[in-house]
């Protein structure tokens, strides 16, 4: 199948998982959201984060025993991807959400907050993958 | 039933991310960098994904008075810009920038065994405790 093909039927799935979230729960599908909750000081609500991430960590155990090829190799060494997971911490909690929870849902609810954000990360994204591909 | 449903929801997101080539680290980077060879394939991610759950928001959700499981929604609300949201977003975007990975494609990547994906989901659990610690010390008064 043609990648692009992937991509969407990829997005329909993540799109629907998001709104079956919302409407089963009334929460937002936002992975850096709802992992957060999880960590000290921890949220209330932990059954359904809880619930969540166990499912979305059983697609990756599927994924290696079906599938291990759509799981890509490292293109960093570790001191780069200690750095990368560094600052994917700390700007998803400041900036209150990533590409799930402002890109696939925010957007879709039409919130300037989320646009903002994802113009935000796009930018810095290239910018930094165009430098990165230079060394 | 209630949790049965997340649970659903998350390995379908999971599926989701895996099938669109989201946890390919190289195929992210080569979206991100419109410089050499760019592969815009990862937009339909978003579009569909997008149109999905827009569809579903404001024909179905925005019509509800509650989800189905809970009494009421909890989506968020605030409209306003500030620093930390933009702070916020752009060092996700050069960390995303750095190693290909988000965070809900390096939790699948790493719980598929990926050692780079280990390693960068336990830096970023750091990171977030971190953030949480300065947001509690920034708060007193």
């Amino acid at each position: 199948m043609h990648s692009w093909l992937l991509a969407a039927v990829g997005g329909v799935l993540i799109g629907g998982s998001a709104a079956l979230l919302m409407l089963t729960q009334g929460r937002i599908a936002g992975i850096s959201g709802i992992l957060g909750g999880m960590l000290p000081p921890m949220a209330v609500d932990r059954d359904w984060r809880a619930a969540f991430l166990f499912g979305l960590l059983g697609a990756g155990i599927v994924a290696a025993v079906v599938a291990p090829q759509a799981v890509g190799a490292s293109v960093r060494g570790t001191p780069m991807l200690v750095v990368a997971g560094l600052l994917v911490g700390i700007g998803t909690r400041l900036g209150s959400g990533c590409t799930s929870g402002h890109g696939v849902c925010g957007l879709a609810r039409m919130s300037p907050r989320s646009l903002v954000s994802v113009v935000t990360f796009m930018a810095t994204g290239a910018l930094t993958a165009i430098i990165a591909g230079g060394f | 039933m209630r949790e049965l449903m997340a649970g659903v929801a998350g390995f379908i997101f999971g599926i989701g991310l895996l099938v669109s080539g989201m946890t390919q680290p190289s195929k992210v980077i080569a979206f991100l960098d419109v410089t050499r060879g760019w592969d815009p394939s990862l937009l339909f991610v978003m579009a569909s994904a997008m149109g999905v759950n827009a569809l579903v928001y404001w024909k179905l959700v925005r019509r509800r008075a509650a989800p189905m499981y809970e009494p009421t929604f909890h989506l968020p609300t605030r409209r306003d810009i500030d620093l930390r949201l933009v702070l916020g977003a752009a060092l996700f975007g050069i960390g995303w920038g750095l190693g290909g990975l988000c965070p809900g494609p390096a939790l699948v990547s790493a719980s598929s065994g990926s050692l780079g994906a280990i390693i960068f989901v336990a830096a970023m659990l750091v990171g977030m405790l971190l953030q949480h610690r300065l947001a509690r010390t920034t708060a007193r008064p």
